[in-house]
Order: structure tokens, then C-alpha cells, then sequence
């Protein structure tokens, strides 16, 4: 197996609060391999935003890492200096927000926003960077690259404004890249394009995607791999075939069984009953437990194992016997 | 955008009309004038023909068509008290009332904007929170309150400073500075702390809250994401898109420094416009309170067109006029 580029080891998030601390990310751990994309998918709220956060350096204070390690390339960035964090945004980690519209500072012209992001982590000239902006803009797919560097970002439609932030994440070639619902804020028809052009850049370049969602369709499209996470604890992480044709936590169970597919016909959409518990609010045992259709005394009192690769965390996992 | 600037003008030359036919229907109910420029021993012949002279005997219109007619012409008539043109009187007096304005300007947008910036970044420092205390003191003394304060301390206790006047002035063609000589620039100091204070404290906080809303906004984390140093973070991204709203208020402050510099310009007897517009209003002297007052509407009138269209050149979404390709 070769190193992985990224590994997270039992990491945890904290924020302190009035009534105690909370803990939005519980001991997760997992890791992304170069040239895979692994999905990470949950309700919101349960930590896998703020995980991706915890990765590039992000956390908004007074959230903070509480244990855990995070290694990048076979290097430890979870203790680096602000400044040292600061090198690798951007550089090694790229980031692509949820929103296009919001995320391009809307007095900078697009070129601008280019090209002093590569000045900030190359050693290149401007003219140079200019000539690279152009490139990062035509593969993006973004017609007359040439012409509009010097367009400001009101001048894009959406799809087109999510594309320059992809070319803005991407521009100082990161092997890493955290897309953070990339495509939620998006058109159903520019969605699939978005995640395509996704794939096809890093499949080019061998870059790592964290790939953040909550739409299993985008997952089923793009991933590899699928981490799926509940209340801040991950519940099952495995191969994206094996996690949406026989999920082994009951949760994943039920979240495939929500997934709305023309192949069911008309029949009537499954619901998981209640919602997920607030973080200063978790039942004891399993926090999935009050949800659970398969719950044991055993769920209420103790939380179930730590969700690592191939095992659930669950007590009583699904067990489905191979039809092949 | 000419089209938006002939539009802007017209509706500037709107509100200099209104402003004037207000001021002028004001001047009716300030007193007589007559009471004044006649002494004790006037018959009521000399008052009919004074006020005959003086046009004061024609309906409120009349008066303020001819008035109007006049300032156009740049005319605006003779000071009661004085004798003189008024736009003589005025010019005599400008460049004190410019002079203390530019300075207290200077200082209250360079320090304001300064400060906030400071105050937003560094948001639960010790001296940021020192600062913003402080302000309050800054926002909430009125501003003749604060010129005495200074007075008592720095000329009467430490006698550093000059309490009244201008100081020294050198004449350059029909301009009076006060800026090249040690006395007129000493005398400088306090006033334009009175003036500027305000203003300063005022922006200050304004450029906070705008820089901490525009630090929470996604660009800005999308900034930091890409490993963009702070300093460009904070600078290049944060305040450009800070200073939007900003610019309107230091605009119309900008006005109100000249405005409200009767006050400072009372206590400190500086020899500018506002005082004179005082004691025109003691003497009951139109055309200089109506000069005045236009004076006034206009620099406002002119100040906020020019804050539109620094708008224009700072906001690439308000550029109509670059059609935007999709």
C-alpha cells in the first residue's frame, strides 16, 4: 500500500461552550490514498464539515483539536505553526467552498485572484502566473480563458463562478483537495459537470479529494471510497459499492433506504424516525440508538466500537450474506 | 455612466433649490433686521425706506426669485452689518473654516480608518478593547465640551498650546494659511482635535463592524483556505470591500466637519465661516446667513455626487456601462 496523503488518526474537535464542551468530531479516523476520492457523507451537523476544517488549519476558534493527529504526505500538520499552516493552504490542500457565489471576493478581478494566489506559494513570475492563470481557467473548462482574466466574478454564472474556484483551488497543485459541498449550491445540470470536471482533474493529476456531501447521488458518481458519519463519530467507512449495496450500520442502512431511486417505483420513501441529537444533547450508549430499529439494551448503555475501515461502528452490524 | 452623472447633477440642483427657498422662508421668522441697522432715533420713514432699499417690502417669492437670480450671477448681495459684498466677506473668511476642516478631516478618516482596521483584526486584544472604550468618550462628549476639556488642559494647566485664534498667517494671492508659520500650525492642534473627533471615533467604529462582517464572509475564508498571508487577507480583500459602505459615511462627515465647525470655530474664536454665520444670526444679517447656507448645501450637495461616483470606480457590479459577457 502506498502512503496515503492524507491520515487521520482518532481525531476530535472540541468546542468549549456555556453548558459544557461539545465535541463535534469524535475520534475519526481515516485515510485518503493519492488519486482516490473518498465521499464523506452525513446529515448536517454531523461533523464532517468541521473535520475538513480540522485538515486545512480552519477550525473557527473557539473550536479547536482536541486529540487526534493529522499527517499530510507523511508529515504531522496538526501542531504546525500559523504560519507553516498558512504555507500549506492552498499550496498542498486546496479548498472549494459550497457556495460560488459567495466565495470570489467580488471587487478582485478573477485574474487577480489567480495569479496572486500562485505568487503566494510559487516561485514564478507574474507574467508567468498570468500565463498559468490562463491555463488553470482553459482547464476548467471555461471559454475565452484569455479574456476573462480581467472579468470580476459577477460577470460568471454559478456553474462557471464554481469552476474559477476550482481553478483557484487547484492552481498551486495541492495533492490534497477538501471540497466541501462543491455542488449543493448548484443547478441539478451543472452539478453533474461540476463533479466530472472534479474527477477528471484529479484523476490527471493524482490528487486526493476529501469530497464532503450529503447527496449519496454525488457519492455514487464520484467516490471511491465513503466515510459516513453520525454525530460526529464515523459510522462506517469502506469501498463505495460495498457502503450503498449492503451498508453494515444500521444508519447507513436506513440513509440508502431514504435515497429516492427511479428503480423502487412509486413505493413510498423510507424515513429514519426522529432526527439526528443535537451535540450537547447526546443519549448515552450509541448515539444512533433512539433511531435504531435494530437497538439492544446493549446500545443504550455503551457506544458501540470505533468506526475504522471495514468494521461498523456498531454492535450488531448488518450481516448480509454474499450473493455472488 | 454620463447619463447617470446628468441625472445625479439635475437632482443635485433640485435639492440646492429646496434647500435655498427653506432657508430663505426661515429668514422671516429670525427677526428684523431693520431693528438692528437703525439705531434709537429712527422714524418710521426710515424704516419704510431702508426697507424698501433692502427689497424687504416685496412678497416672500419676489425676494427669493431675486435672491436667486443674483447667486447665480455669483451675487450674493451686501452684509447688512458689514457694508461689504458677502461673497467677499466669505472668501475673506474660507480658508480658516478649509484649512481646520482639512486638517480634523484628515485626521479623523486616516486615524479612523486605522484604528477600526486595528480594533476588527486584533478584535479581543487588550488594546482593542482599550480603544473601543475609549471611543465612547469620543461619541458621546459634545463637541464644545470637549474644545473646553482641551483648552483647560493643554493651554490653561500645561500652557502648551493656544487657546483662541488662528496664530500667524501668510498671505498667498487671496489665501490665508495658517500652515507655514510654527504659531498658526500650534494653533492648528486643538480645533481640529475638537472638530475631528467625533468623526474619527465615529469612522473608527463604522470600519469595525463593517470588517468584522465582511472577515466572516465566505471570499475571505476562501482567501485564507488558498494560504493567502494575512496581511494581503486583511488589506487587499477585507478592507476594499470594507470601505464600500464606509465611503458614504465619510462623505457626508466630510460635510459636517464644515458644518458643525460653527461650534468649534465659537470656542475657539477661530476666524472662519461658522463664526461669522453666528454672529450673522445674532444681527439678524440675511444675505450672509442665506450665503452661507448655500455654501453649505452645496459642498454636501457636491460630496455625496462624489462619493457616487467613487461608488462607481471602487464597485465593478454598479459599472452598467461594461457589459458583462455570459
Amino acid at each position: 500500500m502506498t502512503e496515503p496523503v492524507l491520515s487521520i488518526r482518532d481525531l476530535s474537535v472540541e468546542i468549549p461552550t456555556r453548558k459544557g464542551v461539545v465535541c463535534p468530531v469524535d475520534g475519526v479516523s481515516y485515510d485518503i490514498q493519492p488519486g482516490e476520492i473518498l465521499g464523506v457523507v452525513g446529515e448536517s451537523g454531523a461533523g464532517k464539515s468541521m473535520a475538513g476544517n480540522a485538515v486545512i488549519g480552519l477550525l473557527n476558534p473557539p473550536a479547536r483539536i482536541a486529540k487526534g493527529e493529522i499527517w499530510l504526505n507523511g508529515t504531522r500538520i496538526d501542531q504546525l505553526s500559523g504560519d507553516a499552516m498558512r504555507r500549506l493552504r492552498g499550496k498542498e490542500i486546496g479548498m472549494v467552498f459550497q457556495d460560488p457565489l459567495t466565495s470570489l471576493n467580488p471587487l478582485l478581478q478573477i485574474g487577480d485572484q489567480l495569479t496572486e494566489t500562485m505568487l503566494t506559494h510559487l516561485d514564478i513570475s507574474r507574467s508567468e502566473a498570468e500565463q498559468r492563470a490562463i491555463a488553470a481557467l482553459q482547464e476548467v473548462g471555461i471559454p475565452g480563458a484569455a479574456d476573462r482574466l480581467n472579468s470580476y466574478p459577477h460577470e460568471f454564472s454559478g456553474g462557471m463562478r464554481q469552476r474559477v474556484v476550482i481553478a483557484l483551488a487547484l492552481c498551486a497543485e495541492p495533492s490534497l483537495v477538501i471540497a466541501d459541498e462543491p455542488t449543493t449550491a448548484l443547478d441539478v445540470s451543472v452539478q453533474a459537470q461540476i463533479v466530472a470536471l472534479l474527477k477528471k482533474l484529479c484523476r490527471e493529476r493524482g490528487t486526493a479529494i476529501m469530497l464532503i456531501t450529503h447527496d449519496m447521488g454525488v457519492i455514487a458518481e464520484a467516490a471511491d471510497r465513503v466515510a459516513v458519519m453520525y454525530a460526529g463519530r464515523l459510522a462506517e467507512l469502506g469501498p463505495v459499492r460495498e457502503i450503498l449495496t449492503s451498508p453494515s450500520h444500521p444508519y447507513t442502512d436506513g440513509l440508502m433506504a431514504s435515497t429516492p431511486l427511479a428503480s423502487r417505483g412509486k413505493s413510498r420513501l423510507h424515513q429514519i424516525p426522529g432526527s439526528m441529537p443535537r451535540l450537547n444533547a447526546l443519549p448515552d450508549g450509541c448515539a444512533f440508538h433512539p433511531r435504531c430499529p435494530y437497538v439492544a439494551d446493549k446500545c443504550r448503555h455503551d457506544p458501540g466500537p470505533q468506526g475504522v475501515e471495514g468494521r461498523a461502528a456498531c454492535w450488531f452490524p448488518i450481516v448480509r450474506e454474499r450473493t455472488a | 455612466m454620463l447619463a447617470y452623472l446628468i441625472r445625479r447633477v439635475a437632482q443635485s440642483g433640485l435639492v440646492l433649490l429646496i434647500v435655498g427657498m427653506v432657508a430663505f422662508g426661515m429668514f422671516r421668522f429670525v427677526g428684523d433686521p431693520i431693528d438692528n441697522m437703525l439705531g434709537q432715533e429712527r422714524t418710521q420713514e426710515d424704516i419704510d425706506r431702508l426697507r424698501g432699499q433692502l427689497g424687504l417690502d416685496q412678497p416672500f417669492a419676489v425676494q427669493y426669485f431675486r435672491f436667486l437670480e443674483n447667486a447665480v450671477q455669483g451675487n450674493f448681495g451686501v452684509s447688512y452689518r458689514q457694508g461689504r459684498p458677502v461673497s467677499d466677506i466669505l472668501l475673506e473668511r474660507a480658508p480658516a473654516t478649509l484649512e481646520l476642516a482639512a486638517v480634523s478631516g484628515f485626521l479623523a478618516i486616516a486615524m479612523g480608518i486605522a484604528l477600526g482596521v486595528f480594533t476588527a483584526i486584533r478584535r479581543n486584544g487588550f488594546s482593542a478593547n482599550f480603544i473601543m472604550s475609549a471611543s465612547l468618550i469620543g461619541v458621546s462628549l459634545p463637541t464644545f465640551l470637549i474644545g473646553i476639556l482641551l483648552i483647560y488642559i493643554f493651554s490653561v494647566e500645561l500652557g502648551w498650546l493656544p487657546s483662541f485664534g488662528r496664530g500667524e498667517t501668510v498671505r498667498i494671492g487671496n489665501w490665508t494659511t495658517g500652515f507655514l508659520t510654527e504659531t498658526g500650525l500650534k494653533a492648528l492642534v486643538l480645533p481640529s482635535i475638537t472638530l475631528g473627533l467625533y468623526q474619527m471615533t465615529l469612522i473608527m467604529r463604522l470600519v469595525r463592524s463593517e470588517m468584522l462582517e465582511v472577515l466572516r464572509q465566505d471570499y475571505i475564508r476562501f482567501a485564507r483556505a488558498r494560504g493567502l498571508r494575512d496581511r494581503v487577507v486583511n488589506f487587499r480583500h477585507a478592507l476594499k470591500n470594507t470601505m464600500m459602505p464606509v465611503i458614504t459615511v465619510i462623505g457626508l462627515q466630510l460635510g459636517s466637519i464644515i458644518a458643525f465647525a460653527i461650534i468649534t470655530e465659537t470656542v475657539f474664536q477661530w476666524p472662519g465661516v461658522g463664526l461669522l454665520f453666528i454672529n450673522a444670526i445674532q444681527f439678524v444679517d440675511i444675505p450672509v446667513m442665506a450665503a452661507y447656507l448655500m455654501l453649505i448645501s452645496v459642498m454636501f450637495v457636491g460630496i455625496n455626487l462624489i462619493v457616487d461616483v467613487l461608488y462607481f470606480l471602487i464597485d465593478p457590479r454598479l459599472r452598467a456601462d461594461r457589459a458583462g459577457a455570459h
